[in-house]
């Protein structure tokens, strides 16, 4: 009697966590379908390249940074149902700002000051951006890409060309690895800035509301959210990521530079696309996001690897980008169809 | 009664909304108004710039971008947009550069332009309309295609040399009677057929219908993915068009050519009424807005360094936008 009825319990408890791991597997099946992409990707590459080994995948963190922190910004807008295409103008500012700050008052203690005043400066773009939405009603798309203009002329106006420097502990802050090789600073970093940050407020009401703004913005408003202090605020820390974001690049770069990179914005996009969040807000994360900007990353290096032209690597990007969106809708709208 | 009725009606015009229906039923009233306004400006702040050569060279640059924003156009009615116009008329003036040294010179140079322009409009096509990815995504992953093809097909063509034919020149940068210029051959033609398109045709009216409401279009019939696949390619041509006048007007090909017009061609339309959102807008007002955003960019290159001359032009673009949805807001 004992023996069944202790055996009924533990299969209803093992009917209760492979349950938990069935719903975990469905909410989260775009993010574990890119992580084995991922792994394939890892496999592939130590296949053309026999000497690729974990402390080169570290070696690379360092570059990828910027672009992570600006496809985790990114997903931020993405999901309260916007779109930021002023991230990369955004980055090319606070960096500038930054830099030059940096390179006029040399020391450590000042340099904590600069840095926190580049993120409150991040902070003050993007509730710009955000209350410019909020206040005229213009699409966030036209907005963004206006104050896209905006923010690269103040660039411009900070450091009419590359220069400027960084301070040391803010350059090892990202270069380098920590003890082992194979734990890149700039990870730990990452990790950092979006536990730290993303985290809390996701899971908070503030969090909730991002979310129910992304998804139904109707619905939001008659359940009481706030919704245009929701999107100001989702702005807003969209530029205090995109402020880490040109934090990183003056870190490794150590400098400057006023011109936004052209592909940042394109890559941010399309890498939170990959990374299962929809275009149209308020499904998602940004640990789905920073995977596929790693993707991204080691496709590129891959065709470094097989000495294929530089150029065929943008090629290929554009091809994974459109081939996994296709695949991915395609599979969607069969699921909803049934 | 009467009396009463009368002056009630002389009087109507004072009221704002009977000005706000106005500025929403014809916006191009509103728009020549600004433009007549800017060149105004641009004329006491420097008196003298105003003549027929100013005239003719601000139009010849104007075209260039229209065309790119008559990409916007079409697709933003869907609630589209194509950002891949830039690459795609970067490379269609690169790769016409390249065949002139070449046997079957420049004319098979464009004949291949156009081929490659229409296969990566087809692609935009299945993409958004079979697959239903959202074109915004979709035709930036197709522009770094394109982009990065240019960029292997630049280094093949290294040997060969390259060089814009005399003919794309003399469209691209001539001028007839000493100020028409000659690119609005190729301009005129192409907003004649867009406007009509959308005024006078039922493809026109699906592009409207898809745009306002695509399940009421699918449900009376219209066989959206159709629509769209023609639609992109389309785009695609006008934009391997606009990189073939703009070649010939700078009289350089290289594969970034065009970049710089890709945010302003979706400025200008959305300057010319265009709702980003779809179904409503026309190519009328992307032309004015294309004239508006060339003038102001040619007067603020003179007046102001370049910083100030991005501030000050994002700044006008969100100001216009504002003013726009204050007064088409459904109210």
């Amino acid at each position: 009697m004992t023996t069944t009825a202790a055996s009924a319990d533990r299969r209803r408890l093992v009917g209760v966590y492979s349950d938990i791991v069935r719903t975990f597997a469905r909410n989260n099946a775009w993010t574990l379908g890119l992580l084995a992409f991922l792994a394939v990707l890892l496999v592939f590459t130590k296949y053309v390249n026999q000497n690729y080994s974990l402390t080169s995948l570290a070696n690379s963190a360092t570059s990828v940074l910027p672009l992570a922190l600006a496809a985790v910004a990114q997903a931020v807008a993405v999901i309260a149902g916007g779109i930021d295409l002023s991230v990369s103008s955004q980055m090319a500012l606070t960096s500038c700002v930054a830099a030059t700050l940096m390179a006029s008052n040399p020391g450590d203690a000042t340099a904590v000051a600069i840095v926190l005043l580049v993120l409150l400066l991040g902070l003050l773009l993007g509730a710009i951006n955000g209350a410019l939405v909020v206040l005229t009603r213009v699409p966030d798309i036209i907005v963004t890409l206006a104050t896209y203009f905006v923010w690269a002329g103040f660039a411009l106006l900070v450091r009419p060309a590359p220069g400027g420097s960084a301070a040391v502990w803010l350059k090892d802050l990202v270069v380098g690895s920590l003890g082992i090789a194979v734990l890149p600073k700039a990870a730990i970093v990452l990790v950092i800035i979006v536990g730290v940050i993303w985290i809390p407020l996701s899971r908070s009401r503030f969090g909730l509301s991002l979310y129910a703004l992304g998804s139904n913005r109707l619905a939001a408003f008659r359940s009481g959210v706030p919704i245009n202090r929701t999107k100001v605020l989702s702005y807003m820390i969209t530029g205090l990521m995109a402020a880490f974001a040109g934090l990183s690049l003056t870190a490794s770069t150590g400098i400057g530079s006023p011109v936004p990179e052209p592909t940042y914005v394109l890559i941010s996009i399309g890498a939170v696309v990959l990374g299962g969040v929809s275009l149209a807000g308020g499904i998602g994360g940004v640990f789905g996001p920073i995977v596929a900007v790693i993707v991204l990353q080691l496709i590129r290096d891959d065709m470094t690897f097989m000495r294929v032209d530089s150029n065929y690597g943008l090629v290929a990007q554009g091809f994974i980008l459109i081939g996994v969106l296709m695949v991915g809708s395609f599979l969607q709208m069969r699921r909803s169809r049934r | 009664v009467t009396a009463a009725t009368n002056t009630a009606r002389d009087r109507s015009w004072l009221r704002p909304a009977a000005w706000r229906n106005l500025l929403r039923d014809y916006p191009l009233i509103p728009l020549t108004v600004l433009l007549v306004l800017l060149v105004v400006v641009v004329e006491l702040a420097r008196p003298g710039t105003v003549n027929a050569g100013w005239a003719s060279n601000a139009v010849r640059q104007a075209a260039v971008l229209a065309i790119l924003a008559g990409c916007q156009t079409l697709t933003m009615l869907t609630g589209g947009i194509d950002l891949s116009v830039s690459y795609v008329a970067s490379m269609s003036g690169f790769v016409t550069a390249t065949f002139v040294h070449q046997p079957g010179g420049w004319v098979l140079g464009v004949g291949v332009a156009l081929a490659a322009a229409a296969l990566a409009g087809l692609v935009n096509g299945i993409g958004s309309g079979v697959f239903r990815v959202h074109p915004l995504i979709m035709t930036l992953g197709m522009g770094l295609i394109v982009f990065g093809f240019s960029n292997v097909w630049q280094l093949k063509s290294v040997q060969t040399g390259s060089g814009v034919p005399t003919e794309l020149r003399t469209i691209g940068s001539g001028l007839t009677l000493d100020w028409i210029p000659n690119d609005l051959l190729v301009f005129v033609p192409v907003a004649i057929v867009l406007i009509l398109l959308l005024r006078r045709t039922g493809y026109g009216r699906m592009l409207y219908a898809i745009g306002d409401n695509p399940v009421a279009a699918r449900l009376s019939g219209v066989r959206s993915w159709q629509v769209l696949v023609v639609l992109y390619v389309i785009s695609a041509m006008l934009a391997a068009t606009a990189g073939l006048v703009q070649s010939g007007l700078s009289n350089t090909a290289s594969v970034t050519l065009v970049s710089p017009y890709l945010l302003p061609s979706v400025a200008a339309a959305v300057i010319g009424g265009t709702s980003i959102l779809g179904g409503r807008g026309g190519y009328s007002g992307t032309i004015v807005g294309a004239l508006i955003l060339t003038v102001l960019g040619g007067f603020l290159s003179i007046v102001l360094p370049e910083p100030w001359r991005q501030i000050v032009f994002g700044s006008i673009v969100v100001l216009v936008a504002a003013a726009y949805t204050r007064v088409t807001a459904e109210s």
